[in-house]
């Protein structure tokens, strides 16, 4: 790397661990860029004139006469219209083979949006699937995670509702990514013919860890320009949050703070929801919407990640086996969408919310009986018939594998309901009774 | 001449400063980067290097920017003016701001000054009056805004001078007043007061004994708040802790509503923003919104301001308590605050207590509770601050630092059940783990059975016996089979199940239910009472579950619907005429002395 005259260069390095070294330095700003030994690398403790600074690829091989340049500026991206369909490493240089991206050269990680500016989001994001449409609705600016075991399938799932979201553009932030799992996603968005709308900053498991900091702001950076000068609807999808929140423990155990739960930065819930934050409805129009993925230890939400994640985002999906009709169903009884209150029964037909409420309370009733079952009582002729209701609405409403509209997602509940229940014991408003349950009985 | 510093070191938001002069703890600082102001708290001195947290981003700021020492700590501006006004934590007015991003160092002021008021003087000149006095009166929207003798007026004063009924400024004088020493001192609307300071110009703070109204019925009828009470709503996430919060503030029977959104979720506030001033009040007949303020620190706004956010709540309270109203404070969530205090200690790399937490977490709690509570000001007029914090312990469990020192402060326990969020049944107040010691005072006793019935507490009781005698009923019947147990069993089970779909479920989006007056509570308690205590003829369990059903169905829709409507009649007719089939004597203990 060539400096460049305003650039200062220091070579008097004091002290190295295995992810920071310190120089003496001045003039120095904090959250500074550098190059040492030409590796990326950012100041985050300045004291006197000893600076410290965190080296993303980390420092072997550094030696206390490495040169270290000062670019003068915090971590920047250049934005413009030429990031569509491109394929970027954390740094935000190309990784497929294409020409650096020319544009306005921002910084990452900006300002939060002044909390009065933000608009109520309120705009539907239909993805067909019912278990999200029809129980977990989403919307847009919403902020959403997958909470999924390794061995789910939460990144086919993604990427189902990226391609059937209507979004003006797709941004796919990758942590610790595997390289076939990057190859999926690529190869996938390319057969859909929707590579012109997707950007993707992706760090894979043969980089080093600690660069997946920078990956968040790089996609939601970008998020924010199409958003706010474009009016556009920005869909971000990131994954793995996990190894993210990984990145950050490590960095501060070396950094020699004080660990708080689960070997976590006692700062996880503010670095985390400086993230999911950025998801907003902008008064303008455009909005950014963020879906995640946070892998779970064998299921376990207490850990401090999913923990922190669950106070932070509206509301988290959960995938699970359902083994009496060989299907991934998004899970009913701990998914939440906690925007949904926003558009159903206004944006969708007015039956929608107790339809749904009545559904998933049958649904509970027959796991119920099957806990019954299990424990070798006799049924009652309800506990019966709420174990043929739910395997129904499983397979057709539950399931993953669905792509219906809205409407037929609710005429199907109320086939269910009519063809197993009284109208008592489905306990939904007259009203709405009156008007829905004939028709679907007729 | 005020103290000057350099800065000589950076660690994200903590900044070390070398002073040329003397500084406070607490005391706020500017420091100038590249000619933005950033302000910042000093929360440590060693020898000449003062410790400073910084309320904004530190990107950019480097060694040798100065600063400048203000000389107060951090202050809130108290007037006419702050109704419906959105603030972040600092008090800054967030609408005042220009653009869709928060630029660092915009502090814009938390009250129009030059704005003019309709003033009515309340005191006559050669008065005696001392701080926290009323000395004239503002129409602020609805609220009789008082004008005060300042807090931090020390001593006796006289009044020497106050202006007639008139149109002034917030900063125009309208008394001057002389202490003891024959000094004279000009008295404007407004004044400063640190927030982390208590405002006690009250006369005394007796234990609560009113109960406050909230319209959710798991909360009045079962565990009821007092006016001046403490709370706190502890649970996972996902367990209703926010729309629980939002019921209270459209619904609770106070004079003034002040929300802290402490490091939570921005689209929460938004929501607040976009829903309250469409919402009526029923009380004024005006908006919701103009009983309220709301100070906003979402949790991707700066740490250090978040920790301020909810003494800043508390003491805009504390100077509108002072007037002799009635106000809630809620903060959502205080776990965000506690979680902001270990950030900074962790930068200061004190010692850490149990989850790395500060050490002194249980007392600097303990202290915010104790702000609230009603009292009796020196005017013989009452106010009441009730305070309801929210919790958001680390994985759902209780044991952790801030509930448990939260749960030494706050009086009133509303616990959220991840069982009942599960199986959809809001709110998800647990009615067992939750408690009110304020059913044990005596004065609160006495209160209700004044105002709602003799012998209120001991059907509350009832109410709760019997939920934990369904609960042990269900654990039977869950162990032994459906035809294996008695069916009073059954019958138990049943009715707890009655008093939890009709009276602690409630649907906070309909538009009836979501607001439960204490009489028509009173109703529905008596109701259910009836039928709990009454004994029911049945054949086999079979049919009793699908008769409660039909109970507990007819009694939901009549939740839906206005009390004492017509259609309301009707359906209590038919529960009526439905009870009548299977109820053969209107108590249990009749039928077991015959």
């Amino acid at each position: 790397m060539k400096t460049k005259a305003f650039q200062k260069v220091y070579t008097q390095i004091e002290n190295v661990t295995k992810a920071t070294c310190t120089v003496q330095a001045e003039g120095v700003a904090n959250d500074e860029m550098a190059q040492v030994d030409g590796r990326p690398a950012q100041v985050v403790k300045i004291m006197g004139d000893k600076v410290t600074l965190q080296i993303f690829p980390g420092t072997q091989g550094i030696a206390t006469n490495a040169e270290v340049v000062f670019l003068g500026k915090p971590p920047t991206i250049k934005v413009s219209d030429e990031l569509k369909g491109r394929f970027f490493n954390a740094y935000g240089q190309p990784i497929d083979g294409g020409p650096e991206v020319e544009g306005e050269e921002i910084e990452i990680g900006g300002p939060s949006v002044n909390p009065v500016r933000r608009k109520q989001p309120s705009e539907i994001i239909a993805t067909g699937i019912a278990g999200i449409d029809l129980n977990n609705t989403l919307v847009t600016g919403q902020k959403i995670p997958f909470f999924a075991d390794a061995d789910q399938p939460f990144n086919a799932v993604m990427a189902d509702v990226a391609l059937r979201a209507k979004a003006d553009l797709i941004i796919l932030g990758g942590m610790g990514m595997s390289n076939d799992d990057y190859l999926y996603y690529k190869t996938l968005f390319d057969n859909a013919g929707a590579l012109d709308r997707i950007t993707a900053f992706v760090n894979t498991t043969d980089n080093p860890p600690v660069e997946r900091l920078l990956v968040p702001d790089m996609c939601l950076t970008t998020a924010e320009h199409f958003a706010v000068k474009q009016n556009m609807k920005v869909l971000v999808l990131l994954t793995d949050m996990t190894l993210f929140a990984d990145a950050l423990s490590i960095v501060s155990n070396r950094m020699d703070q004080i660990p708080s739960k689960d070997s976590m930065p006692g700062s996880l819930y503010s670095d985390l929801a400086r993230i999911y934050e950025k998801a907003s409805q902008f008064p303008e129009g455009g909005s950014i919407t963020i879906i995640a993925v946070t892998t779970l230890s064998g299921g376990d939400i207490t850990h401090a990640i999913p923990d922190n994640t669950g106070y932070i985002t509206e509301g988290q999906l959960y995938l699970r086996r359902d083994t009496d009709v060989s299907k991934v169903i998004i899970d009913p009884f701990r998914s939440l969408s906690r925007l949904k209150q926003l558009v159903i029964g206004k944006k969708t037909r007015k039956d929608h919310p107790q339809v749904m409420n009545a559904a998933i309370r049958l649904f509970s009733d027959a796991a119920g009986a099957k806990t019954k079952l299990e424990n070798g009582f006799d049924l009652t002729d309800y506990d019966r018939r709420s174990l043929q209701f739910a395997k129904e609405y499983s397979r057709e409403l539950l399931a993953i594998d669905v792509n219906v509209e809205i409407e037929s997602m609710l005429d199907t509940a109320w086939r269910l309901f009519g063809k197993y229940f009284t109208q008592d014991e489905v306990g939904i408003k007259k009203e709405l009774m009156d008007q829905f349950w004939k028709a679907s009985a007729s | 001449m005020s103290t000057k510093g350099k800065v000589t070191g950076i660690v994200a938001n903590l900044v070390t400063i070398e002073v040329d002069g003397p500084v406070a703890q607490n005391e706020i600082c500017y420091i100038d980067l590249k000619g933005t102001k950033l302000m910042a708290e000093v929360i440590k001195i060693t020898g000449k290097n003062a410790y400073v947290q910084v309320f904004e981003s530190t990107r950019g700021l480097y060694v040798g920017c100065t600063a400048e020492f203000t000389g107060h700590m951090l202050e809130v501006t108290l007037g006419p003016g702050m109704l419906s006004k959105n603030y972040d934590g600092l008090q800054s007015d967030l609408d005042a701001m220009d653009g869709v991003f928060l630029k660092r160092g915009d502090y814009p002021p938390a009250i129009d000054v030059d704005k003019k008021w309709k003033f009515t003087p309340l005191a006559k000149v050669g008065a005696a009056v001392s701080g926290s006095d009323w000395l004239g009166n503002v129409k602020e929207g609805w609220i009789d805004h008082k004008i005060m003798v300042p807090f931090g007026f020390t001593g006796n004063y006289t009044v020497k001078s106050i202006v007639s009924e008139g149109e002034y400024a917030v900063k125009d004088t309208v008394a001057v007043l002389t202490d003891a020493d024959g000094s004279d001192r000009e008295v404007s609307m407004m004044m400063k007061w640190p927030v982390k300071v208590e405002v006690k110009g009250y006369r005394s703070k007796p234990r609560p004994f009113k109960i406050m109204q909230t319209g959710v019925r798991t909360i009045d009828t079962l565990n009821p708040i007092t006016e001046g009470g403490t709370g706190f709503i502890p649970g996972p996430f996902g367990c209703g802790k926010t729309v629980l919060q939002h019921a209270l503030s459209k619904y609770a029977e106070a004079d003034l509503i002040i929300v802290v959104a402490c490091g939570e979720r921005a689209n929460e506030v938004v929501e607040i923003f976009t829903e309250f001033p469409e919402l009526d009040d029923p009380r004024t007949g005006r908006k919701l919104i103009e009983r309220m303020i709301i100070i906003c620190n979402t949790s991707n706004m700066p740490v250090a301001a978040r920790e301020a956010s909810v003494y800043t709540g508390m003491t805009i309270a504390e100077y509108y308590r002072m007037m002799g109203l009635r106000v809630m404070l809620l903060a959502d969530s205080t776990s965000r605050w506690a979680q902001a205090l270990r950030e900074m200690s962790n930068r200061m790399e004190e010692l850490p207590g149990p989850d790395a937490f500060p050490m002194d977490l249980p007392a600097v709690i303990a202290n915010f509770y104790s702000r609230a509570g009603f009292v009796y000001l020196n005017n013989e007029q009452s106010g009441s601050i009730t305070f309801i914090g929210t919790v958001s312990p680390a994985g759902g469990n209780l044991k952790e630092p801030v509930t448990e020192s939260t749960k030494k402060a706050a009086r009133c326990f509303f616990a959220l059940s991840q069982n009942r969020a599960d199986s959809k049944r809001y709110p998800a107040v647990d009615p067992i783990d939750s408690y009110s010691k304020y059913l044990e005072y005596a004065e609160v006793v006495e209160y209700l059975d004044k105002t709602i019935e003799p012998g209120w507490v001991n059907k509350v009781t009832e109410l709760k016996d019997m939920l934990l005698r369904g609960k042990e009923a269900r654990d039977q019947i869950n162990i032994l089979g459906d035809d294996s147990v008695p069916l009073e069993y059954h019958i138990i089970f049943n009715k707890a199940e009655i008093i939890d779909f009709v009276i602690l479920q409630q649907d906070a989006f309909d538009k009836v239910d979501a607001n439960s007056p204490l009489n028509r509570q009173q109703y529905t308690a008596n109701k259910v009472l009836s039928i709990c205590e009454a004994k029911f003829n049945f054949d086999n369990f079979e049919q009793i579950g699908i008769y409660f059903k039909k109970i507990i169905n007819l009694m939901r829709q009549m939740n839906y619907l206005e009390f004492k409507s017509g259609e309301f009649n009707e359906l209590e007719q038919q529960l009526d005429s439905l009870l009548a089939e299977r109820i053969v004597s209107e108590t249990l203990a009749q039928t077991a002395n015959a």
